[in-house]
C-alpha cells in the first residue's frame, strides 16, 4: 500500500473465523402451498385496506358534525371512526408489503464491501491538472484588470440585500414607550368593562383590567378602537389590578402615591417575551408568567425575584375620581413589555 | 256595609257616636290594658314569626350549632388555629394556621368541604381530599368560624346552579379565559405554580365550592369579591365550566387537556416506541425451512 493505509497484520486468529451460516430456504421458497398462502394473505390485506379507505368516504358522511356531533365512548364519532379508518388502511398497506417482501421477494444474501473512501491518485491528477489548465487558458492571472473589475461586480451584489432590508421598517418611532393610558382614565374590569371602586375589592384580590377606552364611543357612536388596532393597543395596555395588606408594600421612592389603601396596578405582559401574565399568589404577592417562569414581587414594584425576565413589571400609578372609581393618574412612566435597542434602562430606586 | 256603622267614621252620624261611646266606656275597664298588651304581643310576634321565621327560628338552632362547631372546632382544628381561631404564629414569625376571624362561613364550606382543611401533613399546599366531616358537622364549624366576625356567607344554591343559557355560557367563557386561565389551564384542568404549589384541576368540584373559592380565595388564589366579579359573573363562569365538563371530547383522547406536553411524550415515547419496537420485531423474526427448494 502507497497511501499510508497498512494492513495490520496478525498471528494465527486465536478463534477461527466462523463464516457465514449456511443460507437456508423459507417454507414458502420450498412449499409451494405456503408460497400460494403468503401469496393470499398479501392479497386479503390489500383488500382489507380498500374496505377501510371505504369505510372512511362512508363515515364521513355518516356522522354528524358541528353543534349536535354524533358521540362514541363521549368521543366525536366522526373523528374516531375517520382516523380508525384511514389509519387502518394505511396499517394493511404497510403489513402487506411487508408480508410480501420477507415472503415472496427474492431471499439471496449478498455480501457488499466497503471501498476506500478517498479519491484514486489518478483522478486527483487529472482533476489538479484540469484547474490548471483552467487558469491558464482564462488568463485570469495575467488580466489583472478583467480579474478586479469582476470581483467589484460580484462583492457589489450585496448592496441589493442591504437596500431591501428598508423595507422591514418604518422604525416604531415611539410607539413602544406609549400606551392608551393618560391621566384620569378609568381603569375598568376586562370583558365587561364595568368600572372599579376601591372599596368593591379585598385585600387579596386580582382584576384583570383594560383602560375604559376600549369600551367607549366615539362622537361618531363607533368604537375609539376596533378590529387590530384595539387588539394592537390592548396588547399593550392590559393591566392587573391587585390589593395587598398596604403594610406588605414596600414603594420605591417616588412611588409612594402610586397605590390607593394597597390597590396597586401593573402591565400585564411580561417583560421577558412579552406573554401576558395574572397567575398571582395572594399570599406571597408574587406574579408568575406561565411561559419561562419569570417571577416578579408586586409588593415590591414588580422587582424580578426569579427567572429570565431582565426588568421590573411596569407600574401604572393609580388614583380615585370624583366618582369614586380606580383612575390612572399618567401613562406608564417606562415601556412595558419585552426589552427593545432604543429602551432607556430604568433602575428602581 | 255602610260607611257609618264603621268604627272610625265620621263623627256626628248616630251609629258613630254609638260605637265611641262603647269604646270609651270600654277603655275604662280595668281589663283594657292587659288586652290591648296581650293583644299587641300576640300580634307583634305573629307578624314576626310570619315575616321572618328563618331569622327567628335559626337564632337559638344557631346559638346551638355555634356550640356544636366550637366543641368540633377545638378537637380538629384549634391546634394550628389557636383555640379561639386567632392562628397560631411560629418561632420564626411565619404561620402554623393562620387566624380563621373574619374568613367566614363560606371559607369553612369551601376548606372543609373540599377535604383541604383538616390537613393531613404540612406541605406547600392544601390538597383536596374525601372529605372528614359530613354536611352538618361543615355547617357547624362554619357557624362558629362565622360568629367570630363578619365574612362571606355560604352562598344560596340560586346563585350557583350552573344556568343552560347560551349567553350566561358565552359570557362565562369570556370570563373564565380572562380570570381563571393563567393558572387552572384553558380546560380547567390545572397548572403548576412555584415552590411546589399548583392550581388545581376544577374537574369535578361542585358549583358551590367554585362559587365559594372565587369568593373567598383559598390559599394562593386571589378573591373575587362580589363587587368586582358579580354573583351573576360568577354564576356564567360556573356555567361555563359545567357545559364544558358535558361536552364530549369531540376531538379524541384529551390526554388530561395539557395541551402539547402530555400530547408530545405519548406521541415520542408511545407512538415512537411502538414504531421501533415493530421494526426491530420485523427484522429479528425470521421462519426458515431445512426442506429442499423445490424445482
Amino acid at each position: 500500500m502507497t497511501d499510508g493505509h497498512e494492513l495490520a497484520t496478525t498471528e494465527a486468529d486465536p478463534i477461527a473465523d466462523p463464516g457465514l451460516p449456511e443460507h437456508l430456504p423459507r417454507p414458502t421458497d420450498v412449499d409451494p402451498a405456503a408460497e400460494r398462502r403468503a401469496e393470499r394473505q398479501v392479497a386479503m390485506l390489500f383488500g382489507i385496506s380498500a374496505l377501510f379507505t371505504l369505510l372512511f368516504c362512508v363515515s364521513y358522511f355518516v356522522f354528524s358534525v358541528g353543534d349536535h356531533p354524533s358521540v362514541v365512548f363521549g368521543l366525536g364519532a366522526s373523528t374516531v371512526a375517520l382516523g380508525l379508518c384511514l389509519g387502518l388502511a394505511l396499517l394493511c398497506i404497510g403489513i402487506g408489503t411487508i408480508q410480501w417482501a420477507r415472503k415472496l421477494m427474492s431471499d439471496q444474501e449478498i455480501i457488499e464491501f466497503r471501498h476506500p473512501s478517498g479519491s484514486s491518485q489518478e483522478d486527483k491528477d487529472a482533476t489538479l491538472e484540469a484547474l490548471r489548465l483552467g487558469t491558464e487558458e482564462s488568463g485570469i492571472a495575467r488580466r489583472p484588470l478583467v480579474r478586479n473589475s469582476l470581483l467589484g461586480a460580484v462583492s457589489l451584489l450585496g448592496l441589493p440585500a442591504i437596500i431591501a432590508l428598508r423595507d422591514l421598517g418604518p422604525l416604531p418611532g415611539d410607539k413602544l414607550s406609549h400606551t392608551v393610558w393618560k391621566k384620569g382614565m378609568r381603569v375598568v374590569q376586562d370583558v365587561d368593562g364595568s368600572p372599579i371602586k376601591p372599596q368593591d375589592m379585598e385585600v387579596g384580590q386580582l382584576v384583570n383590567a383594560e383602560p375604559a377606552v376600549f369600551f367607549q364611543n366615539g362622537p361618531d357612536g363607533a368604537p375609539v378602537y376596533e378590529g387590530v388596532e384595539l387588539q394592537t393597543q390592548k396588547a399593550k395596555a392590559a393591566v392587573i389590578v391587585v390589593r395587598m395588606q398596604p403594610d406588605d408594600i414596600k414603594p420605591a421612592k417616588g412611588r409612594e402615591n402610586w397605590g390607593v389603601n394597597g390597590i396597586l396596578c401593573y402591565s400585564k405582559i411580561c417583560t421577558h417575551v412579552g406573554c401576558p401574565i395574572s397567575l398571582w399568589e395572594q399570599q406571597t404577592h408574587h406574579l408568575l408568567c406561565p411561559c419561562h417562569q419569570s417571577t416578579f414581587d408586586l409588593a415590591d414594584n414588580g422587582r424580578v425575584i426569579f427567572g429570565p425576565a431582565a426588568r421590573h413589571l411596569p407600574q401604572l400609578p393609580l388614583a380615585v375620581d370624583s366618582e369614586g372609581y380606580l383612575v390612572a393618574t399618567s401613562d406608564f412612566t417606562e415601556p412595558v413589555g419585552p426589552s427593545f435597542w432604543e429602551r432607556d434602562n430604568y433602575e428602581l430606586k | 256595609m255602610r260607611l257609618t256603622s264603621l268604627p272610625f267614621g265620621i263623627p256626628g252620624t248616630g251609629a258613630a257616636k254609638r260605637l265611641a261611646g262603647r269604646l270609651s266606656t270600654g277603655r275604662r275597664s280595668r281589663f283594657a290594658a292587659p288586652l290591648v298588651l296581650v293583644v299587641g304581643l300576640l300580634v307583634t310576634g305573629g307578624l314576626y314569626a310570619t315575616l321572618s321565621p328563618a331569622t327567628a327560628q335559626s337564632s337559638t338552632d344557631n346559638a346551638a350549632m355555634v356550640t356544636k362547631g366550637r366543641s368540633l372546632f377545638l378537637v380538629g382544628c384549634a391546634s394550628c388555629h389557636g383555640k379561639n381561631a386567632e392562628g397560631i404564629q411560629t418561632v420564626k414569625g411565619g404561620q402554623y394556621g393562620p387566624s380563621l376571624i373574619g374568613v367566614g362561613a363560606a371559607a369553612v364550606d369551601f376548606q372543609v368541604g373540599t377535604g383541604r382543611m383538616p390537613m393531613a401533613q404540612p406541605g406547600p399546599q392544601a390538597q383536596r381530599k374525601p372529605p372528614i366531616y359530613d354536611s352538618s358537622e361543615i355547617e357547624a364549624l362554619a357557624a362558629y368560624v362565622a360568629s367570630l366576625g363578619p365574612g362571606p356567607a355560604v352562598p344560596d344554591s340560586s346563585q350557583y346552579s350552573p344556568s343552560t343559557k347560551t349567553a350566561d355560557i358565552v359570557k362565562g367563557g369570556e370570563f373564565f379565559r380572562t380570570n381563571c386561565t393563567a393558572c387552572h389551564n384553558f380546560a380547567g384542568a390545572g397548572g403548576a405554580l412555584p415552590r411546589g404549589r399548583y392550581a388545581p384541576s376544577l374537574k369535578g368540584v361542585s358549583p358551590k365550592h367554585i362559587y365559594e373559592a372565587l369568593l373567598t380565595g383559598p390559599q394562593q388564589m386571589p378573591v373575587f369579591s362580589d363587587g368586582v366579579l358579580t354573583p351573576q359573573d360568577k354564576r356564567d363562569i360556573i356555567s361555563y365550566l359545567h357545559k364544558n365538563e358535558e361536552t364530549p371530547a369531540y376531538g379524541g383522547f384529551t390526554l388530561g387537556s395539557l395541551g402539547p406536553v402530555s400530547e408530545g411524550l405519548f406521541a415520542w415515547l408511545a407512538g415512537m416506541g411502538v414504531l421501533v419496537g415493530a421494526a426491530v420485531w420485523i427484522a429479528a423474526n425470521s421462519t426458515r425451512s431445512r426442506k429442499k427448494t423445490h424445482p
